[in-house]
């Protein structure tokens, strides 16, 4: 599945963010970290701001800080800000929808969107950081 | 479930027919049904058995009824294996920690003592099957480390 750009955004900043809840990082700095256009973040961290995970702090050495709950936040929390995913699905939206090929089709997308919600939606971000965690720890073990 | 803010000093250890009751009490305020036949059939197949374990946490100040230990938490599970070509995989089909006692790391402290127990059994991974809706659980055993697996749970209704 592909989640649009915006999302992908808010979900990076978000995470580099809640990984250290005391640091500020501006929209360039994170930015230059993940290879992609300051200016669209900058967008999507207002977005943010307004949804109360993220604070900015203005002036010299202003920037963004993580003012969530990152183990309440789910990663469908973030999802939610930017687009719905697969949220109607099941309803008929194209005439073909209608026909018994169609609905079939929507059923099958059905649960696809309900299993991508389902597990969206039981990630917190702070277990998304510590399975990060315990990756690089195994991958570590793994090379020693 | 997370460990969390509280701490309480609880044991873990095998469950035993003496703790059938109250863990039929605890799974029926975990999961709003009571189902004491069940837990009577999982307690004559679990304790006589290798590969299948029911392990309680008890506090180690608080006493319950008629002075038996109070019982905070339990969970069940069982080595299975050669199940479509499933390699010796350690299943956890139930967990329950007292609504009063959750975010104390009780049910991270039971999920860590039936891992090791299914390692010492042979298994080499751990897994469970959750309602996609059930997000208290799917939330614990996601925070555990758990992550969707190589199988995929097909079912269908019998007319």
């Amino acid at each position: 599945m592909r989640l649009q750009k915006a999302t992908h955004y808010g979900l990076y900043a978000v995470l580099e963010l809640a990984r250290d809840p005391s640091r500020q990082l501006s929209a360039m700095d994170i930015a230059d970290l993940y290879g992609i256009s300051s200016n669209h973040l900058s967008k999507v961290l207002r977005d943010l701001g307004r949804a109360g995970l993220v604070d900015s702090v203005r002036g010299a050495g202003g920037g963004y800080r993580f003012s969530g709950n990152s183990k309440r936040i789910t990663l469908m929390d973030v999802i939610n800000i930017f687009e719905d995913i697969g949220s109607d699905s099941s309803s008929a939206a194209d005439p073909g929808d209608e026909t018994d090929i169609g609905s079939a089709l929507l059923m099958v997308l059905g649960e696809i969107d309900e299993i991508s919600r389902a597990t969206f939606g039981s990630i917190t971000l702070d277990t998304l950081l510590k399975t990060m965690r315990w990756r690089q720890e195994r991958r570590e073990k793994a090379v020693e | 479930m997370n460990s969390g803010k509280r701490s309480i000093q609880i044991s873990l250890r095998p469950a035993g027919f003496t703790d059938l009751q109250q863990i039929v009490n605890l799974d029926a305020k975990v999961s709003g049904m009571e189902k004491k036949e069940y837990w009577e059939d999982r307690f004559s197949r679990l304790t006589s058995r290798d590969g299948r374990h029911l392990i309680v946490a008890e506090s180690d100040c608080v006493t319950g009824i008629q002075g038996l230990a109070n019982i905070l938490g339990f969970i069940v599970g069982e080595v299975r294996a050669w199940e479509f070509g499933s390699h010796p995989c350690g299943w956890v089909f139930a967990i329950g920690v007292s609504p009063d006692h959750r975010v104390q790391g009780i049910g991270e402290k039971l999920f860590e003592a039936i891992c090791q127990a299914f390692k010492a059994d042979g298994a080499s991974s751990v897994r469970t099957m959750i309602a996609r809706q059930d997000q208290l659980n799917m939330s614990f055993f996601r925070a555990q480390g758990m992550m969707g697996g190589p199988f995929i749970e097909l079912e269908k209704p019998l007319d």
